[in-house]
């Protein structure tokens, strides 16, 4: 359908808010960007009607993305419903029409993300689009974009290697908590937008297609499916993701739901305490689904044996 | 003896350059400047030939384009025209036909460069260790604590005292910094290393030290060096063999003691008469 025939029909937007022009120049960006693996391509990103650096480069690329019959997720930090999660999914349901919403990774099919890799592992069915901020993780080593583009051409990376050995030097370990720059396909290195080191693990041979887009950078850039994604590390100081240990060693649980092994979130509890909760809000319902589900089947096992 | 590298009529202008450039300039005409079209003619037709092991001089005053020669064969600059051959490991590299990732994989792995200004050769930003780390890790090695060994070694090898290895190199001394560069240009153990005017601005005793280190070096690793300087004390300490240039054209070349001793252009002889 062209944009003509949608304004001749009455409605104000054309579906999807973006006319059907724009969409195809940010598909264009797309297959050249999944033909490259990691490598950034410029497109022209449009103003949408929120501000640079709320999430418009993910937002232009899943309005390009998505088609009547789609499932969408929208995620803020890992949560359905932050403010930039709600107003992102009202904003697509408004101007979409026929697109259903979910907050369960299990039934959607396009999933639009800021700053998480959801726990469930995602499948070939699904796409991700992650919101970025800084796209060119060189720009801490190399101010000039002209220079960053040949360094990124002769796969020169030995600066933000050095960025490595300077903070082994000074603290004893690799201390970027975030935006851990990664190297997709053996070539080109991304940040991968501001996602935890543990999530950095989930874009390696992903079965999902994973999108990157910064709207305000004017950059997208993707990490197909089954493509290498290895994190920038020495050979005898190997990349590790958080480890949620107490001082005891334990590892910390979700106080919610239990789960040991999702990302955690840290909380100050009203009496001043700590206390550590799923940072993944589906993850941790669906958990808890599960215990309660066990918890019934246990009862019911042990009525029918008291009967 | 091996031929390490071969330079053949190496020419750089800046400016528009004209027709009547190259003859209405050089020491005959007093100038470097063209009086038609405001062109600089930085070096025109240098040639030379460095061996294995060698130590080739470069002097000549202020602006006789000498350092000129030294980036353009680093790729710092690209020439206006010439030739350059590197013999390397059995194999031959035309240094301006290759392209920008081949010449930076050679500037990186199998050249060393000095500056006269560590600003230029060292980033001040990050530790003295970081920036040997730097050249180990662009030539591939990945294993931190190897990369550690070797930069505490380079460093000790050119009197760095250890417990400043993690130091930045901007609260270093003068000497120390030069010192830092020279170990960073030694890190990959290059057949061919450039010293651009290394001890000037340095007093008398840490130049000692530094030229002596530079000797040493030179005896142990048998690396050929082009040495640029205006200081002759330094031409004749370290190299067997000089060439003077003057508003970009060489004027004089041959054996180090016989230019020193028995110097045949004007030029030379009022250099020589002139030194202290």
């Amino acid at each position: 359908m062209n944009a003509l025939s949608h304004a001749q029909s009455g409605n104000a937007y054309n579906f999807g808010f973006l006319d059907e022009y724009a969409k195809k120049e940010v598909r264009r960006a797309i297959l050249k960007a999944i033909a490259i693996p990691g490598y950034q391509v410029p497109y022209a990103s449009r103003e949408m009607p929120m501000g640079r650096g709320f999430g418009t480069g993910g937002l232009q690329l899943t309005l390009a993305l998505i088609g009547p019959g789609d499932v969408l997720k929208v995620i803020d930090q890992g949560s359905d419903d932050s403010v930039n999660a709600v107003n992102l999914r009202r904003f697509i349901e408004m101007t979409c029409p026929g697109v259903s919403t979910t907050t369960k990774t299990a039934e959607c099919s396009l999933i639009q993300s800021r700053h998480r890799i959801p726990e469930r592992p995602l499948t070939s069915k699904q796409i991700l689009v992650l919101q970025v901020p800084y796209p060119d993780p060189l720009v801490v080593v190399e101010p000039s974009e002209n220079k960053r583009k040949t360094m990124h051409g002769e796969a020169d990376y030995s600066r933000l290697l050095v960025k490595l050995y300077e903070d082994i030097v000074k603290f004893g370990e690799i201390t970027i908590s975030h935006r851990y720059p990664t190297r997709i396909n053996g070539h080109y290195v991304i940040d991968p937008s501001p996602i935890p080191r543990w999530d950095v693990p989930k874009l390696n041979n992903s079965a999902a297609l994973i999108l990157f887009g910064a709207g305000r950078e004017k950059k997208i850039y993707a990490v197909p499916p089954h493509t290498q994604a290895e994190p920038l590390a020495f050979s005898d100081v190997p990349f590790r993701v958080e480890d949620f240990r107490d001082a005891q060693g334990r590892r910390r649980a979700c106080a919610r739901c239990g789960c040991t092994d999702s990302f955690l979130d840290e909380f100050v509890t009203d009496s001043g305490g700590k206390t550590w909760q799923c940072s993944d809000s589906d993850w941790c319902e669906e958990q808890m689904l599960l215990a309660r589900h066990r918890q019934r089947e246990s009862r019911h096992e042990q009525d029918s044996r008291g009967s | 003896m091996n031929k390490i590298l071969e330079v053949r009529n190496l020419s750089k202008i800046y400016g528009p350059g004209c027709p009547q450039c190259l003859e209405s300039t050089g020491p005959e005409a007093d100038t470097n400047l063209c009086p038609h079209c405001g062109s600089v003619v930085a070096i025109h037709d240098v040639s030379f030939d460095l061996f294995a092991g060698e130590v080739l001089g470069v002097m000549g005053e202020s602006g006789s384009g000498k350092s000129t020669v030294v980036k353009i064969l680093y790729f710092d600059q690209t020439p206006a025209s010439g030739e350059a051959i590197f013999y390397d490991r059995n194999r031959q590299y035309e240094l301006f036909a290759l392209n920008a990732a081949q010449q930076r994989w050679l500037r990186n792995h199998r050249f060393g460069m000095v500056y006269q200004n560590p600003h230029l050769g060292l980033n001040f930003n990050i530790t003295a260790g970081g920036n040997i780390a730097e050249r180990l890790l662009v030539s591939g090695l990945m294993d931190y604590g190897t990369i550690r060994a070797r930069a505490k070694a380079l460093l000790a090898r050119t009197e760095v005292l250890l417990s400043r290895v993690d130091d930045l190199p901007k609260h270093f001394s003068g000497g120390m910094q030069q010192r830092v560069q020279i170990a960073k240009a030694l890190a990959t153990q290059p057949p061919l290393l450039f010293l651009d005017e290394v001890t000037t601005g340095l007093d008398l005793s840490v130049q000692a030290r530094i030229l002596d280190l530079i000797l040493e070096i030179q005896q142990e690793l048998k690396t050929a060096m082009i040495v640029v300087t205006h200081d002759l004390g330094v031409i004749r300490l370290l190299t067997s063999r000089a060439i003077v240039m003057r508003y970009g054209r060489v004027i004089e070349s041959g054996l180090t003691d016989q230019i020193l001793e028995d110097p045949q252009h004007a030029y030379t002889q009022q250099l020589v008469a002139s030194a202290l």
